[in-house]
């Protein structure tokens, strides 16, 4: 076993200065489009985006960042792309009546996290999974993963929500103490992302439960669902979901 | 026996009653048969010539259903397409489970029977499968031309107490059911183990609770819009289901992809071969609880993620895939660089393996575990990591190369036991294969074009790729106007799952994760 015990010791420490400091590393997150001037050829590129998250208005393109599924459209093969950017702050309040003072108080120090797959397509329940390992350790920062709701403060759920899911969701969601947060990850939780809207499943976790903060991304890297995590302990800032708000 | 000899022997078998169309270019024999001779046919192509079985195309005509019985076997074999047609009013057809032995069938015809309507005569086990009992009413065909894929049937709502019937009938005898959403992170799915006390005597797994219908989604779409489904329903392994679904479009087309695309397609797909195989060890490790191992073999994981998003942008390899090639060309400075990287990787899997190996407390545990034999992986055709290392060696790259695979050099590894520790050895090794290939690919890059006209028309054709999983197989069919018309995935998580009972019986209670572990199966994979 101490065999082990030297191996880990040896590894050194891997982990993120996030949230303290901004992590650069390559590799850690897929990026988004950036909204952007580009006149005549606005319209065209809107058009090329398959889930209607680039808006064209007089030459400008606002982007719907829940709507984006990173298929890179709007940058490969075309004769003007989009501006990306390559940060992982992503994470947004959801909707107007719940706003940001409203959540933290109780939150604050420590949560516990009950994650549900409503359908995910694996990518974004493996990137959850991420944050246990060395590199993100959110045990660090007083976050742990629950398999109870009985014990959760926070549900956190990924996919499209499948009606086969639906009330499964909606039991676990009963089930949890009050105060709850719900916090939605991923493009499929927050629009239904290239499943939407079928005779199996909606337009995403909000169809269904009250959502307090929205992780875009397809899926977001573990960095943006840490990120999504401090916005709904009240621990960091949220920002806008959209670039017409003035996002990033 | 090579396909054009294959296709004499089916002519002079079934006179009259069996015909055969060997297209050379594909590989595929095509035999067409009477209802009444599927059954020998199938029979025979299974168990006499081994062919494994990859699967079951139904197909809605204007006015007939179309079945098609897909077979591959070792390499000059090829592949062979059964197929048999009835007039839409007919919608009965021998099982081929029943009659002709082949388990390897026994969920397809399930899957066909709940989504088409279509019935297999004498198949023991009908009903609740894709559409939940509880939820769907028996009439409802979603698959049918006629069924509106969005506006229908929304808001149907699942009987959250529903409670499956009990098989075991001994004193004691009750039924644990586990999930849809149970322990830490985890795919919803359903599992039911049946015990009288401290071991499980026999466990099934209810699935589909993910079903997202991407199927039935894909028709009536450009094939740009399904890519992206092929590439996300799935997404641990995207890069290879969306490179079947391009291979099918690509046949379809008769688009010749640019040898570099070829190369680099290749080089991605082992890429994510071996981070997927990574994320299953993390998973093994984890299953065990061992807590060093666990954390090494995360570390793996995440820094195989950054190599592949540090190199195409996207940690999944999303967007880089299109019909024709490449939607964009990576320089092959960066497909150097992102070599080396995944090569100090390695490195530290292999020295992880050599602990594993003498770990004793680790090998207690998933030695002898969640057995499969040879006899059960053939029957069953399962693919993958856990049919080789159940001694069932079938590696699409080998047996069926595609995308320039016949002109790499590398090893298929196998193992005989067929227990958890088997599957972990195979992972392990098909690690070094892939950094193996790897290696080969970036050497064989070349400057040159990424992408070829794809000119759409009518057709059909099946994609296969070898998924970190298994055999993944892909059939698109386009129509004269170059739209989706039928599209169906055959993915390895279905195919192995069918066999997990088998390797989950008779077992302590806490060996449940580990045997699920070792098997490396996606939900969503399954469930599309
Ligand atoms: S990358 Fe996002 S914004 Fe751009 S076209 Fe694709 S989905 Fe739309």
């Amino acid at each position: 076993m101490s065999r082990w015990v030297i191996r880990g010791i040896r590894t050194g420490i891997k982990t993120t200065g996030y949230p303290r400091d901004p992590e650069h590393a390559p590799g850690v997150t897929p990026g988004l489009p950036v909204g952007d001037v580009l006149g005549a050829e606005a319209a065209a590129l809107a058009e090329r985006c398959p889930t209607g998250a680039l808006d064209q208005k007089d030459g400008y393109i606002a982007v719907d960042y829940r709507r984006c599924v990173h298929c890179y459209r709007c940058v490969r093969g075309v004769p003007r792309p989009l501006a990306w950017q390559a940060g992982y702050e992503w994470a947004g309040l959801s909707g107007e009546p719940r706003a940001q003072d409203r959540l933290g108080g109780p939150f604050r120090r420590s949560i516990h996290i009950l994650v549900v797959d409503a359908g995910d397509c694996g990518a974004c329940l493996n990137e959850v999974k991420q944050l246990n390992n060395a590199y993100y350790n959110m045990h660090r920062l007083g976050f742990f993963i629950t398999p109870t709701p009985r014990h959760a403060d926070v549900l956190l759920v990924v996919g499209p929500v499948t009606d086969h899911m639906h009330a499964a969701l909606k039991k676990i969601h009963d089930a949890m103490p009050t105060p709850k947060r719900v916090v939605a990850v991923g493009a499929c939780a927050l629009s239904g992302g290239v499943f939407a809207e079928s005779f199996v499943c909606g337009r995403g976790v909000s169809e269904v439960l009250p959502v307090d903060v929205e992780v875009p991304g397809n899926p977001p890297p573990p960095l943006a669902i840490l990120h999504g995590l401090l916005v709904a302990a009240g621990r960091k800032p949220a920002v806008p979901l959209t670039s017409a708000e003035g996002g990033m | 026996m090579n396909g054009v000899e294959l296709k004499d022997r089916i002519e002079d078998g079934w006179p009259g009653r069996a015909r055969c169309r060997f297209d050379a270019a594909r590989r595929v024999n095509e035999v067409t048969c009477e209802r009444a001779a599927l059954a020998d046919v199938c029979r025979r192509i299974f168990h006499e010539w081994d062919f494994s079985f990859a699967g079951l195309i139904v197909e809605e005509g204007p006015d007939a259903w179309r079945l098609r019985y897909v077979f591959y076997g070792e390499r000059d074999a090829g592949w062979v397409h059964v197929l048999v047609a009835a007039p839409l009013a007919e919608n009965a057809f021998p099982s081929v489970v029943v009659e002709a032995g082949i388990y390897a069938a026994d969920w397809h015809e399930r899957e066909a029977e709940d989504l088409f309507g279509v019935r297999f005569e004498g198949h023991p086990r009908l009903g609740d499968f894709v559409l939940h009992d509880d939820a769907w009413q028996e009439s409802v065909e979603p698959m049918r031309r006629g069924f509106d894929a969005v506006a229908a049937m929304r808001n149907r709502r699942p009987d959250a107490d529903w409670r499956p019937q009990r098989i075991l009938q001994e004193p004691g005898a009750f039924v644990m059911p586990i999930g849809p959403k149970f322990s830490g992170v985890t795919e919803s799915v359903h599992f039911l183990l049946e015990t009288v006390g401290e071991d499980v005597i026999r466990s099934s797994t209810r699935l589909f609770y993910k079903w997202r219908a991407v199927e039935k989604l894909a028709e009536g779409k450009t094939p740009d819009e399904v890519l992206l489904l092929a590439e996300r329903f799935a997404a641990t392994t995207a890069f290879a289901h969306g490179l079947a679904y391009c291979q099918a479009v690509e046949s379809i087309a008769g688009a010749d992809v640019p040898a570099r695309a070829c190369v680099l397609r290749v080089f991605l797909a082992e890429l994510e071969r071996l981070r997927q195989h990574a994320g299953a060890i993390q998973e093994i490790c984890e299953s065990t609880a061992l807590v060093v191992a666990t954390s090494q073999a995360g570390i793996l994981e995440e820094e195989l993620l950054r190599v592949s998003g540090n190199l195409a942008g996207h940690r999944y390899l999303f967007g880089l895939l299109t019909p024709g090639g490449l939607a964009c060309d990576l320089p092959t400075g960066a497909c150097r660089e992102a070599l080396g990287a995944a090569r100090a990787v390695l490195a530290r899997m292999r020295s992880l393996d050599d602990e594993l190996r003498i770990s004793s407390s680790f090998l207690d545990r998933i030695e002898e575990v969640g057995v499969i034999f040879p006899q059960v992986a053939r029957a069953y055709s399962l693919v993958g990591p856990v049919a080789r290392a159940s001694a069932f060696v079938r590696d699409l790259r080998r047996v069926q190369p595609y995308s320039g695979y016949e002109s790499y050099e590398f090893d298929v590894p196998s193992e005989e036991e067929g227990d958890g520790y088997a599957r972990l050895r195979v992972l392990f090794a098909e690690a070094r294969q892939s950094m193996r290939i790897m290696e080969q690919a970036v050497d064989a890059l070349r400057e040159g074009e990424i992408r070829a006209p794809v000119n759409l028309r009518g057709g059909a054709a099946l994609g296969a790729v070898e998924a970190p999983r298994g055999a993944a197989f892909h059939w698109v069919r386009l129509d004269d106007g170059g739209r989706v018309s039928r599209y169906h995935i055959i993915t390895p998580s279905f195919v192995n799952w069918h066999s997990f009972h088998l390797a989950a019986e008779k077992f302590a209670f806490q060996d449940f994760p580990i045997i699920l572990s070792t098997f490396d199966l996606s939900v969503a994979e399954n469930d599309r």
